[in-house]
């Protein structure tokens, strides 16, 4: 049994060979063609781990068949988020574990996309589908505040639009005027 | 089987062309399904995905709904809206939010914003689960579902829709095309009692629906029975419709009792069977209190 089919990941064309027709996109991008940014938790739409953007609408990768995704746009986190996100969980502490990571940075750069400036409530609701063990999720909140300050002064600068993924940024110093009480530096790790 | 290889719709390759079908309307879609009996369709996946990952479900072939034109779009029709099976809980929210508010606030409650990106009322239909949120503010509204086949069209209501613990009206050969929800006709309200806020399954639900010039009363109850329930002896409680005076505590203390009445409920490990009737008329009495007050905003 064999099923063949291209869509785009993280701007790239990629070709997929499926030997049945309920693969997951999650196992799909992992397992077949090596991109592991999505992480597979529990591979029922509870966690968000695998989150992704679909066509740029964020998705759980685990619950999207992978057929379904014929020539549509599959951004992980290695395509789908902004620096100022990934600096910004960084700075303010939202990274323990990190297994959680990949998930709440694009359901972030998502919200972003769509919010510049959400409020505590928003960003809450926003990121209901996201679980974290680790953190207790205030320093995930402030560190979404920090990247909209931070996405919002680029943005003034260089009158770029609002959902434009940005090139990566160097690592974060620890800087006395964060704001929102960031206050820790975290150093380069993988998971 | 050679004349279906050449399909240029179908990407699968080789023998196996069966594996998974893309038809892009329903005609297509349903002649499909009659051609591939056992072949699962697949709307947002969030339902029949998780039963295809954990390997209690492994079909053979599938049908993809999300192609389907037809099935995710919504139209106004005058009194009500017709709905894609396939339009997303995310777009119901967003666009139906001011004539279907009932369905929309019910909408909201579903998992998680990525959940709510891809599942449908067409899925939650068709898994019939009695804890599905889509059916307690259809039931309340008098909604139709429209479902297709080989044969035709054909069109239940929703109070004839559900026939058993995740059991329908819907036969093998046949997919649902379509809600048709009559449009608010007065205040609507849907309430959830769950574990915490976000991402949980009924414990037990209500939703109410208030046609002001009808003066007609919808009351559904999810999550407390083996099917999604209407609460009839409920809907034919007496409200102050002429103006004549406030709604008293007896009329709502009495409709409360009426709603947890009709529910038929069981223990299970989300709640027991008498916390399920109880939360329920609180619910039912808070959502006619709410509507009620709603109202009178609008008759002052
Ligand atoms: C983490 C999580 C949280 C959830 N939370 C909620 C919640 O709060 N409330 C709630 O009600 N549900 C919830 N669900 C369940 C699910 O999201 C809903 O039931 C959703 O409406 C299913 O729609 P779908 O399009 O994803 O269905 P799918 O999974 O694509 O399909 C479900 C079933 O319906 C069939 N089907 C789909 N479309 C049609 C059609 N047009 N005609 C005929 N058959 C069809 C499929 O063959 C399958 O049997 C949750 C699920 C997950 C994973
Ligand atoms: S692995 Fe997909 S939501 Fe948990
Ligand atoms: S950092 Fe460990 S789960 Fe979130």
């Amino acid at each position: 049994m064999r099923l063949e089919l291209t869509l785009l990941v993280d701007g790239e064309a990629v070709t997929a060979v499926l030997d049945r027709p309920g693969e997951s996109l999650l196992r799909t991008l992992r397992e077949r063609l090596g991109r592991t940014g999505a992480k597979n938790a529990c591979e029922q739409g509870e966690c968000g781990s695998c989150t992704v953007l679909l066509d740029g609408e964020a998705v759980v990768s685990c619950l999207v068949a992978t057929a379904q995704c014929e020539g549509r746009e599959v951004r992980t986190v290695a395509g789908a988020v902004p620096g100022e996100v990934r600096e910004a969980f960084a700075a303010c502490g939202a990274v323990q574990c990190g297994f959680c990571t990949p998930g709440l940075l694009v359901s972030v750069a998502d919200l972003l996309g769509r919010n510049p400036d959400p409020a505590d409530a928003e960003i809450r609701e926003a990121l209901a589908g996201n679980l974290c063990r680790c953190t207790g999720y205030e320093k995930i909140i402030e560190a979404v505040h920090r990247a909209a300050t931070a996405r919002t002064a680029e943005n003034t600068h260089t009158g770029a639009p609002g959902t434009r993924p940005l090139p990566p940024s160097p690592s974060p110093e620890k800087d006395p005027t964060l704001p929102h009480g960031c206050d820790s530096v975290m150093t380069e790790g993988r998971t | 089987m050679n004349t279906q290889l050449k399909d240029p719709n179908d990407v699968s390759v080789g023998r196996t062309k069966e594996m998974f079908h893309r038809p892009t309307d329903i005609e297509e879609a349903v002649s499909c399904l009659a051609a591939h009996p056992g072949a699962v369709p697949i709307a947002g996946g969030t339902d029949v995905m998780v039963g295809v990952n954990y390997r209690r479900l492994r079909p053979a072939a599938m049908i993809d709904l999300t192609g389907v034109v037809e099935l995710r779009e919504w139209s106004d029709e005058g009194d009500a809206i017709r709905i894609g099976a396939g339009v997303p809980y995310a777009r119901i929210i967003d666009d139906l939010g001011g004539v279907l508010p009932g369905l929309a606030a019910a909408s909201r409650t579903v998992g998680s914003p990525q959940i709510r990106n891809r599942g449908t009322l067409g899925g939650n239909l068709a898994t019939a689960s009695p804890a599905g949120d889509a059916h307690p503010p259809l039931l309340a509204a008098g909604a139709k579902v429209e479902i297709a086949s080989t044969a035709g069209r054909r069109t239940v209501p929703a109070a004839d829709f559900y026939t058993g613990p995740k059991r329908s009206v819907l036969a093998e050969s046949e997919l649902i095309a379509a809600v048709i929800v009559p449009k608010a006709a007065g205040p609507q309200q849907f309430l959830k009692v769950g574990n915490r806020g976000a991402m949980v399954i009924s414990v037990c639900s209500f939703a109410l629906s208030l046609d002001v010039e009808g003066r007609a009363v919808g009351a559904g109850i999810g999550s407390a029975g083996p099917t999604p329930l209407r609460a009839t002896e409920a809907e034919s409680i007496e409200l102050p419709w002429d103006k004549s005076g406030p709604l008293g505590d007896e009329t709502v203390e009495r409709f409360g009792a009426l709603v947890a009445e009709a529910a038929r409920p069981i223990d299970d490990v989300r709640g027991t069977a008498a916390y399920r009737r109880h939360a329920l008329a609180v619910c039912a009495r808070r959502a006619l209190l709410r509507a009620w007050k709603e109202l009178l905003c609008d008759w002052n």
